[in-house]
């Protein structure tokens, strides 16, 4: 079968066009969103669509499961609230959390594994015992390498994870690696930061935003937050050209599109563009633009339409996937992977963490 | 890839192999299966390497869902991965119905579920009384219809684990079995193809009517099992309560009030047979 994940993406960008799939082509592309971890989200889009009776059942499964995700998402950030109840400063939900909470499209059907939060990075440690000795999380392993790498070079704490609840919880205190090159302004976003009852004033479904979050909190909320929609864009753009190989990039880029497709106006890009330049993000704000456009369609600035020499690049890792939802394509995979690491940090510093991490990897063998 | 499709009762799976022979092992197991065009879950078998697909070969587990760091297991024990990968896809994909890890048998209309830790005996108990005058409805799953409440058949290959084959090997001496597979993780296996009735009444689900906690290995008893010890038994083999939230909690809640539960002992599957038809005549 020659397929890549264009089909995926053609699926979620004009849902009608997968009336002439035949059994084949659904049973492709069913393995591909499940792989991107888009099937919920696919799902979500198909609602309306006639399928076959077997894809409507699979469709549906696939509903129920977004909809335990949302929910225990939200159990989870209700959980790490209390735990903080004493904690006086911001908790920013970030990713999948923030999109459900704040009832965003960006959140319909979307996969979401563990808790991303973000607070005041002078407050880290406090937050970080009251989640251990309030909340009932742990470190994951403790690992005086990984640890200190954590503390010394990273955006997050090491992850913890709960000790009944098996799930985990990053704690950030800026969207980006110290070590990368960019250098995003943390303060200003938690202090842009806006609490959940004020993100969205027009109601979802018949809801205020909040309100379905709320019901199954009743205590201290008002400390919840979410990055301003301008800030929410220049994450999802960091996190998926900054800061990662492109693993599951698809997803990232339809939250970007939707992003865009909710907030983007005139005047809406007018300031995301001067707010992504703040943080020294224009370029991955752009691409990720371009690339939302070129794939799902957004709807852009015209002057942003420009293509890009390295764009195609990109497309080709982004759909590097086959119609058993295996990867492709292993060289592109393992540019962007190497291209990862030099993002993150300085040549001197990459070589000493592969050496480490080189030299662990042969002694646990 | 080579590519082989089966229907198991709702399921349809598609499982695809680096390897012919595990495919070919498959349809012959399978072939009284009929075929679906849409798979529900797609499960592959691969080589850990390039040199693992050829030398010492070896076979990973992957699909829709899967574990991390699961271990390779070697070619020989090819079908196990398959049904692994089978088992994994249904018990973390599946949310149509409320799934429960417990074997079940259709006598008169009616659904018996033993449900227990392995090594209870569920599985071989499942797959004798279905040798004798019960429909086998799944030694692994059942499923529960959150709408009718009804328990539907997923009657996959029966997996005979150590003992097991050579009571079943005399028990059912005409019986298709596959190849042993000896020293697995889960010591030796082999597959047993269910019953002909089995298989050509796979669609057809039917309310349980009784639970049995069988127990393998102390004096023949019986005990009743009250609804609250129940639930938090079933919950515990359940994969999918949770998932399935508010869905879950009803379907489990009427299934715990509408179905009499009871724990047996037993120390031969005479014994045990027996101990279900007395069972069965009272409560059922």
């Amino acid at each position: 079968m020659k397929r890549d994940a264009m089909l995926l993406v053609q699926a979620l960008r004009d849902p009608a066009s997968t009336a002439a799939l035949d059994a084949e082509g659904w049973t492709a592309l069913i393995a591909m969103a499940r792989a991107e971890q888009l099937i919920g989200t696919l799902a979500h889009r198909l609602k309306s669509e006639s399928t076959p009776p077997k894809v409507s059942e699979i469709l549906s499964d696939a509903r129920i499961n977004a909809e335990y995700q949302r929910r225990s998402a939200l159990w989870e950030a209700d959980c790490a609230a209390r735990a903080l109840a004493d904690y006086p400063g911001k908790i920013v939900l970030l990713k999948g959390t923030a999109y459900v909470a704040a009832g965003l499209k960006a959140g319909e059907g979307r996969h979401i594994g563990d808790l991303d939060i973000m607070v005041a990075r002078e407050n880290l440690l406090q937050v970080e015992s009251a989640l251990i000795e309030k909340g009932g999380w742990e470190w994951v392993k403790e690992d005086p390498y990984d640890d200190a790498y954590y503390r010394e070079h990273m955006h997050e704490l090491p992850p913890l994870i709960h000790k009944e609840r098996d799930r985990m919880i990053d704690v950030h205190h800026t969207i980006l690696p110290p070590t990368a090159r960019p250098t995003p302004d943390a303060e200003a976003m938690l202090n842009d930061a806006i609490y959940l009852d004020s993100v969205r004033p027009e109601p979802v479904e018949g809801q205020l935003a909040w309100e379905r979050s709320a019901s199954t909190s009743s205590t201290r909320t008002d400390r919840i937050c979410v990055l301003s929609p301008p800030d929410m864009i220049c994450h999802s753009a960091a996190h998926l050209f900054a800061d990662g190989d492109l693993a599951g990039g698809l997803r990232n880029l339809w939250d970007i599109h939707r992003l865009l497709e909710e907030y983007g106006s005139d005047n809406f890009w007018a300031a995301l563009a001067e707010r992504a330049e703040h943080h020294q993000l224009t370029e991955p704000l752009e691409r990720a633009a371009r690339l939302a456009h070129q794939l799902y369609g957004t709807d852009i600035p015209k002057d942003l339409k420009r293509w890009h020499r390295q764009d195609k690049w990109y497309i080709r890792r982004l759909t590097a996937r086959d119609g058993w939802g295996r990867p492709t394509r292993k060289i592109t995979r393992l540019a962007f992977y190497v291209r990862s690491h030099w993002l993150r940090m300085p040549p001197l510093m990459l070589a000493r963490h592969l050496w480490t991490k080189w030299r662990r990897g042969r002694t646990v063998r | 890839m080579h590519e082989f499709r089966v229907q198991v009762g709702p399921a349809a799976f598609r499982i695809g192999s680096v390897w012919r022979r595990p495919i070919e092992q498959l349809a012959e197991l399978y072939r009284d299966y009929s075929t679906p065009d849409i798979a529900n879950f797609s499960v592959r078998l691969e080589s850990p390497s390039l040199v693992r697909r050829y030398l010492r070969r070896s076979v990973t587990i992957d699909g829709d869902y899967m574990l991390p760091d699961a271990v390779p297991l070697p070619f020989d024990q090819a079908l196990l991965a398959a049904e692994m990968g089978m088992n994994l896809q249904m018990a973390l994909g599946w949310r149509r119905h409320l799934l429960l890890h417990a074997s079940a048998v259709e006598r008169g209309g009616k659904v018996l579920v033993m449900t227990g830790l392995s090594g209870s005996g569920k599985s071989t108990l499942s797959a004798l009384l279905g040798h004798n005058g019960w429909r086998f409805m799944g030694d692994e799953f059942v499923l529960i219809d959150p709408e009718s409440g009804h328990a539907v058949p997923f009657p996959r290959m029966i997996s005979l684990k150590n003992e097991a084959i050579g009571a079943m090997q005399a028990a059912v001496p005409d019986g298709r079995f596959g190849l042993l597979m000896a020293g697995t993780p889960k010591g030796d296996i082999r597959h047993l193809v269910p019953p002909c009735d089995a298989v050509a009444a796979m669609d057809q689900s039917a309310p349980p009517a009784l639970l049995l906690f069988p127990s393998f290995g102390l004096a023949s008893a019986v005990r009743e099992v009250a609804p609250a010890e129940t639930f938090m038994r079933m919950t515990q083999a359940s994969t999918n309560y949770v998932v399935l939230g508010e869905t879950g909690f009803r379907t489990m809640t009427r299934f715990v009030k509408s179905v009499p539960a009871r724990a047996i002992d037993y120390q031969s599957s005479e014994e045990a047979i027996a101990l279900v038809d007395k069972l069965w005549e009272q409560l059922a």
